[in-house]
């Protein structure tokens, strides 16, 4: 049934539940993934707003943009790397392949980590280059959008650290394949939220 | 009108809806204390939201002692003042309102009316009423770190928030902002539990459009909440940045008592947006819950059903989506283009139209209803009074050329409260008479109920009455005191004079109403499991108050809507949602249907 149709309902006018024992109003979603995607909303509307900010900020005279760095790139490839491992995890558990999972999930934790260990090194060299938090609004809001992305995947590190145990602990496939599912979308909607967050800080 | 076709279905097998795993309480501890039961951390919400509301209270006593009697009272300076207000507004909008409404309503009525045994996330749900406690106690910490809390106004406008003219620019900005910051993460953990439960967790047969009219105003209030709270996030922890890194986000070139200050080039009038970008979806998170719970109340308590059930889902939607796009009307006097706040002012009077629609079907609800004067009925009527009165300030609010001398003025803090203060308020209490004999077994004292409503009802006219006038004549807010200000009578005194009176005397009222919970606890009337003979599931439990679990061992089947009231036949005038269509004595067809026939 369509929303629109959903909404659309009278119920003053009826009554009773559907003959059919398979209920057509159950739901046809599985809760851990709605939760992920209600989630995922209020995180658009947290990095939506900070680039409004960041973009509103840019219109005034003391901007001056972001000077280059070149590790970036190397760390993008890291993060598109874990992205993929996580994704090769999710069709080894629709397999139904638990090594390829072990593996899978194993290579994103690691390329994941190698990421955040880039970024804490383009802070350093950053700052060996004089470029601190205070010196520029641009550098400002490199630090923060920086910080609130790593901080959003140590988050994920911390869903990532128990679905590794529970793949190689309790063998429950249907759960184990539920958490990497989870794990990988998130994945890549991090990898989505920092090519945005890249192209900002490249373009401007 | 169409044949309508009628599904009856005597009796469906249960067995395919899935049970959730229960989590169950081992010990005392996680019984009442890290407890993952909905009911329960409904109950911690809402007692701490309720100690925290009194300090707000008490908080509005002081200021108004101030400006009542100036010059009486020495141990109120200035900077105390603004620290009064400023906690007073903050507590009051944040930590009372929305925790209260979402995190004490929210929890407990969610799952029991959806026909849930629970949150879908109840430890993620734990999680989130921990993080709002220790937000609370950091907002509290705030009092007792040296220079006191912050006195910059609720609104925490930069530059001056940080500066260190302001009272409590040093400690108490920022725990203020690390406290919001807080709160907002343990809101989202709760609110992802509200909006996941009610889209996943309903009982068969529990189709959105069947779902109580209390259900869809805290649903919807809190998708709002979950977008419009990071606005306030980001708000909060850039100016933790400006305040204690350095940066210039919000912070502009100044001079400070002589000294120029390192910031430079930031935007004050960006700090203006995000918070208002939260601040008036705000406005709708506390108003929404309120617009559903009152629906439900007063066709509880007129035996009848809402008027135009879907019109009031449909404009609680469009008002949400509305309140995203009328923001910048709170900032008329910042300064913007002139198109700018034509548009605000126009997106801010169309609001008017779904809320005005609200308002219509209660009233039309209630029009040759069987009203019984209940406690719950009569707060519900005042609210729908006061929402009015406060209602058409705002219309005045919302046009430019009327805003701008009103700008700053007792006006404002007198529509304000009206509106989103008294308003809610009412709904608040209507509702905890409404619930607390399913919550605790037992009737409030009816004696002491009126004595509170009373006092509180008149007394609120009392208070923020004379404040619209006062707003007109010029009288400024946030002052002090007024010195000689020649368009200021003496007569301005002897009202504020008044006005305190009565804000000691409604308050007093809430301490009665206080004890009557308590006192009610012990020795109020043992109540029936649905004293007011209401349709929605959570009077349809097999315990009273219920139990682990929410339904005994089978979840309710849902048939109906939750407002079959007054149906002729019926054995008590009304059908409970989860009676089949073949349970009903007499005539099947409820009266609504035969009208829509003609």
């Amino acid at each position: 049934m369509g929303l629109i149709q959903k909404l659309t309902e009278k119920p003053w006018l009826e009554q009773g539940v559907d003959a059919d024992p398979r209920d057509p109003d159950a739901p046809a979603y599985i809760t851990g993934k709605v939760g992920l995607w209600v989630f995922l909303g209020t995180i658009t509307s947290l990095f939506s707003l900070f680039l409004s900010a960041n973009y509103v900020r840019m219109g005034y005279a003391d901007w001056r943009p972001l000077s280059e760095h070149d590790l970036l790139w190397f760390n993008t490839g890291l993060l598109v790397v874990s992205s993929l491992a996580m994704q090769w995890a999710v069709s080894a558990a629709r397999r139904g392949q638990l090594s390829g999972v072990r593996n899978g999930l194993a290579l994103g934790g690691i390329f994941a980590f190698a990421f955040l260990a880039g970024q804490l090194m383009v802070w350093r060299d950053l700052v060996d280059q004089g470029h601190y938090i205070t010196s520029n609004p641009a550098n400002a809001f490199f630090y923060l959008l920086t910080a609130l992305h790593g901080v959003h995947l140590s988050g994920g590190l911390i869903a990532w650290a128990r679905t590794f145990a529970r793949a190689w602990r309790d063998y429950n496939f249907f759960d184990v394949r539920l958490s990497v599912e989870l794990c990988a979308f998130y994945w890549h909607y991090l990898l989505g939220v920092w090519i945005v967050l890249f192209a900002v800080l490249l373009i401007t | 009108m169409a044949d309508v076709t009628n599904r009856d279905i005597d009796y469906v097998a249960p067995a395919e809806v899935e049970e959730m795993e229960l989590y169950h309480a081992h010990s005392w501890i996680t019984k009442y204390v890290f407890c993952q039961d909905a009911k329960v951390i409904a109950i911690q919400y809402s007692l701490t939201a309720v100690a925290i509301g009194l300090v707000g209270l008490v908080l509005s006593w002081l200021m108004r002692l101030q400006l009542g009697f100036p010059e009486l009272f020495s141990f109120i300076d200035a900077e105390d003042y603004y620290q009064f207000i400023t906690m007073h507004g903050m507590i009051m909008v944040v930590y009372l309102l929305t925790a209260l409404f979402l995190g004490g309503f929210g929890n407990y009525f969610i799952p029991l009316m959806v026909g849930a045994r629970d949150m879908v996330f109840p430890y993620v749900n734990m999680l989130s009423f921990w993080v709002y406690l220790i937000a609370v106690v950091v907002l509290v910490a705030s009092f007792f770190v040296e220079g006191g809390p912050t006195g910059a106004g609720w609104t925490l406008y930069p530059p001056q928030t940080i500066l260190s003219g302001t009272p409590g620019s040093d400690g108490g900005i920022v725990l203020m902002l690390v406290s919001l910051a807080l709160f907002i993460v343990g809101f989202t953990m709760g609110g992802l539990n509200y909006v996941v439960t009610v889209l996943q967790g309903r009982t068969r047969g529990m189709t959105l459009m069947r779902m109580p009219l209390t259900i869809w105003g805290i649903f919807i209030a809190t998708v709002l909440a979950l977008l419009a709270f990071p606005a306030l996030f980001v708000g909060a922890v850039m100016m933790l940045f400006d305040k204690l890194l350095g940066t210039s986000f919000f912070m502009p070139a100044i001079v400070e008592l002589g000294e120029q200050l390192s910031y430079g080039g930031g935007s004050p009038l960006l700090f203006q947006h995000l918070f208002w970008f939260f601040g008036h979806p705000e406005v709708y998170i506390v108003a929404l819950p309120a617009f559903g719970i009152v629906s439900d109340l007063i066709s509880v308590h007129a035996r009848k059903n809402i008027f135009g059930y879907r019109m009031m889902v449909w404009a609680l939607v469009a008002i949400g989506g509305l309140s995203f796009i009328v923001w910048a009307h709170h900032m008329y006097v910042s300064g913007m283009n002139p198109y700018f706040g034509f548009f605000f002012a126009t997106t801010t009077l169309i609001i008017a139209v779904p809320t005005a629609l609200k308002v219509y079907n209660w009233v039309l609800t209630l029009w040759r209803g069987n009203i019984q004067l209940t406690l719950p009925m009569l707060f519900a009527l005042a609210f729908i009074v006061t929402f009015v009165n406060g209602g058409i300030t705002g219309l005045f609010l919302g046009n430019v050329v009327v805003d701008v001398p009103l700008s700053d003025t007792m006006f404002v803090v007198a529509h304000f409260h009206m509106v989103m203060g008294v308003a809610p308020l009412l709904v608040i209490f209507g509702a905890i008479y409404h619930w607390y004999p399913k919550i605790t077994g037992r009737m409030l004292n009816e004696g002491m109920g009126q004595f509170h409503f009373w006092v509180s009802f008149l007394g609120a006219y009392a208070i923020f009455f004379p404040l619209h006038y006062l707003g007109l004549m010029g009288v400024p807010r946030r002052y002090y005191e007024m010195g000689e200000i020649s368009f200021i009578p003496e007569s301005v005194g002897t009202l504020n004079a008044f006005v305190t009176v009565m804000t000691l005397i409604v308050g007093f009222s809430q301490v009665v109403f206080l004890f009557n919970m308590v006192w009610s606890l012990f020795y109020g009337k043992k109540a029936d499991p649905n004293p007011w003979k209401a349709t929605t599931l959570e009077w349809q439990t097999p315990e009273t108050p219920p139990g682990h679990g929410n339904f005994g061992k089978e979840l309710p089947i849902v048939y109906r809507w939750a407002y079959d009231y007054s149906v002729p036949g019926a054995k008590d005038d009304f059908i409970p949602q989860n009676v089949p269509p073949s349970q009903v004595s007499g005539k099947k067809k409820a009266p609504a249907r035969r009208r829509k026939r003609k």
